[in-house]
């Protein structure tokens, strides 16, 4: 007999009392009232990201960045970096941030490591608790980009923003690698208090990005 | 209890870390003769249960919350063999590989071969349950492989050449100054002007780890939750650590207990607001990854995920019990607990201390093995009330002491006082005889042997001068 078969015997045979089948009830708030961008703020603020809000992404990228190096993602908008910060593009051999940037390639890790911060868009953000989600399409790219650069810089449009979690789920692809990010790099471990710093970005800058 | 055709498949004794060395009163006698370990985990427990109180006290429909998250668990153990079969086939069709393990040496077995099939000799871990509770890093090592823990208190744990103490934090039981003695002493190439300062000592951890992260090429990790819908495998972490592994290694291996199995991806928004609230206090923890099998070109391009059974079949099997397995490992119940918030978690001798361990530990391993644990408790009920998928503690530990083999001196006293109490005349000539005053002496000094053991912890009452009996009828 497989493990498979023996694992599912035994727990066939545990519920041989055929219990009960609960109804889920579903009575938990799941329509809600449209996102309210202060709320995202306060919530993000609390756990220590950095909050922008302004029409000219690339003059806030250029502010935070300064003479840094960044890396950034295939699919980012070309206007939302600084003329005089040459980011360097991750991106599948061949691809670009538009003909006039040139073929790009996959960067190495060390490249990432290298590199000062990255800038990338988001997928969804969840008002309520403060947190962003990225999901490796081409303006946020591969996972590993938005993990090894101490600084991430992520974008935002107002109309990314849900006030809630269900909310959220319901416009997610779990076909997709997903990363919920809830401030920069944190641990309770230490006397089960919040302590900004330890394995992912330590610098976590949010720029809303409003029409102007 | 059921025993319908297939005997109890308990988790096998020899491997792992279900059982403790001594019983839990003996144990928590050592504990509670350490007033700095008191301290610290009386420290951490309060501050826990203040942001945690408030960030639940955020939502409106906290209890709305709990009553789904309960019938979701109910519905998933009610259905677990289609789930898992639909688990497995969505992980398979994603580019995934599904081993089932039926206890603990099975899953060594799995996950060393399928490191020793890499090459590797240093494989990168990530806080997990069920990677602690098989006993995986002893396995490991006798097959000459370096496990190395990435998530800070584990790391601490792993230092410190110490046992975890709590299902979240294992090093809970270590203050930050206490921490900083263990990264002098055991943490190759630090600073040694390191401080105790908190963000100080998590940037120790970072530096020390970051060239570990990029060069090591297996990693292990559990899941939060699989869902069987979509075959979407989650991790729920803090530091980036997780990240860390889930990302940078070829190879990852996940060992996920069969109970952890979610009916759909719609169901996570019940649970990601549950969990994060209820364990660490925040809103959200700092980083949630979910991925399905393997993702061309973004992560590890070898996935393996082990189904492990390992006892929970058999607790599947108590009509009573089985809800111990609805547990999301959030560890509220032990924050609030009062014993554990005083003897901590090593007393309890298993990898899952604290009350939902009492009732997880004895039914995993079978009764006989962990028969002091379901009388770890004052019965208070804080933790069914702390319980994020309401599972109700107090009763199985009451149902779990039904099971416990008793002494035959105790059976009889027992008997012989439920015989007397039936029959009122019998009663009233034994609370007249006061020949129990003599046999219980003076107050506190209990039962003489072998009753000794069962007035050990408990105070009998001083019998009155005149019986309400007496004092009713001399009216």
């Amino acid at each position: 007999m497989s493990s498979k078969d023996l694992i599912l015997g035994r727990v066939r045979a545990a519920l041989a009392d055929d219990p009960a089948v609960p109804e889920v009830p579903r009575s938990y708030r799941r329509e809600f009232p449209p996102a309210d961008l202060d709320v995202l703020i306060d919530r993000l603020v609390d756990y220590k990201a950095v909050v922008h809000r302004g029409s000219d992404v690339a003059a806030i990228v250029g502010d935070i960045i300064g003479a840094g190096t960044l890396v950034v993602p295939p699919g980012l908008p070309k206007s939302w970096l600084p003329p005089e910060s040459p980011a360097r593009v991750d991106a599948a051999p061949g691809i670009g941030l538009g003909p006039e940037t040139g073929p790009h390639s996959w960067l190495d890790q060390a490249a990432i490591v290298a590199a000062d911060g990255v800038v990338t868009g988001a997928a969804v953000a969840i008002a309520e608790t403060g947190t962003i989600v990225l999901d490796g399409s081409p303006d946020q790219g591969r996972r590993i980009l938005t993990l090894l650069p101490d600084l991430h810089i992520c974008v935002l449009r107002p109309d990314q923003v849900v006030a809630s979690v269900p909310e959220a789920i319901a416009r997610l692809d779990p076909a997709r690698p997903l990363t919920w990010i809830s401030g920069p790099s944190a641990t309770s471990d230490i006397e089960l208090n919040r302590v900004e710093g330890v394995h992912g970005p330590r610098n976590l800058h949010v720029i809303i990005w409003e029409a102007a | 209890m059921t025993f319908l055709g297939m005997p109890l498949a308990h988790a096998p004794r020899g491997v792992g870390h279900l059982r403790g060395d001594e019983p839990f009163p003996r144990a928590a006698r050592t504990a509670l003769a350490n007033p700095q370990l008191r301290r610290n985990v009386q420290h951490a427990t309060t501050t826990i249960r203040g942001k945690s109180g408030r960030v639940i006290a955020e939502l409106p429909d906290w209890q709305d919350l709990r009553a789904a998250g309960s019938a979701l668990k109910a519905y998933t153990m009610a259905n677990l063999p289609r789930l898992l079969e639909q688990l497995e086939a969505k992980v398979t069709e994603a580019g995934g590989v599904v081993h089932w393990a039926a206890d603990a040496a099975e899953a060594n077995r799995i996950v060393t071969g399928l490191v020793r099939a890499t090459g590797e000799q240093r494989v990168l871990k990530i806080k997990s349950m069920a990677t602690q509770e098989i006993g995986l890093n002893e396995a490991l090592a006798d097959a000459g492989i370096t496990p190395v823990e990435t998530d800070l208190a584990e790391l601490i744990v792993q230092l410190g050449d110490d046992k975890p103490s709590h299902i979240l934090v294992p090093a809970i039981h270590r203050n930050r100054s206490e921490i900083r003695e263990i990264f002098l002493r055991a943490m190759p190439g630090v600073d040694p002007a390191l401080t105790d300062d908190p963000p100080v000592l998590a940037a120790a951890a970072r530096r020390y780890l970051r060239e570990t992260f990029l060069t090591t090429k297996v990693a292990v990790s559990g899941a939060n939750f699989g869902i069987a819908e979509t075959g979407t495998l989650t991790v729920v972490e803090s530091e980036g650590n997780g990240r860390m592994c889930l990302t940078l290694p070829d190879t990852l291996i996940t060992v996920m207990g069969i109970e952890k199995v979610v009916p759909t991806w719609q169901d996570l928004e019940v649970f990601l607001q549950l969990l994060p609230r209820a364990s660490t206090g925040e809103r959200m923890n700092p980083y949630t990854s979910m991925w399905q099998g393997v993702t061309p070109g973004d992560g590890p391009q070898s996935f393996h995920l082990v189904l492990l059974d390992n006892g929970r079949s058999a607790v599947l099997a108590d009509e009573v019990g089985r809800s111990a397995l609805h547990c999301i490992r959030c560890s509220a119940c032990l924050n609030v607990c009062p014993v554990y918030e005083r003897t901590g978690g090593h007393a309890y001798g298993s990898v899952y201390p604290g009350p939902i361990g009492a009732v997880l530990s004895p039914q995993l391993t079978g009764v006989e093995d962990n028969a002091s644990l379901p009388y770890a408790s004052s019965l208070c009920g804080a933790c069914f009330d702390a319980c994020p998928v309401k599972i109700d503690i107090p009763s199985i530990l009451v149902h779990l002491r039904n099971q416990v083999p008793h002494p035959a001196a105790e059976k009889a006293v027992m008997a012989a006082a439920a015989y007397t109490m039936d029959r009122p005349r019998l009663y009233a000539r034994a609370q007249r005889a006061a020949k129990f005053t003599k046999l219980v002496g003076k107050r506190g000094r209990g039962l003489p042997p072998p009753l000794n053991g069962w007035s050990a912890a408990r105070d009998l009452p001083t019998p009155p001068p005149e019986s309400f009996r007496d004092w009713w009828r001399s009216r």
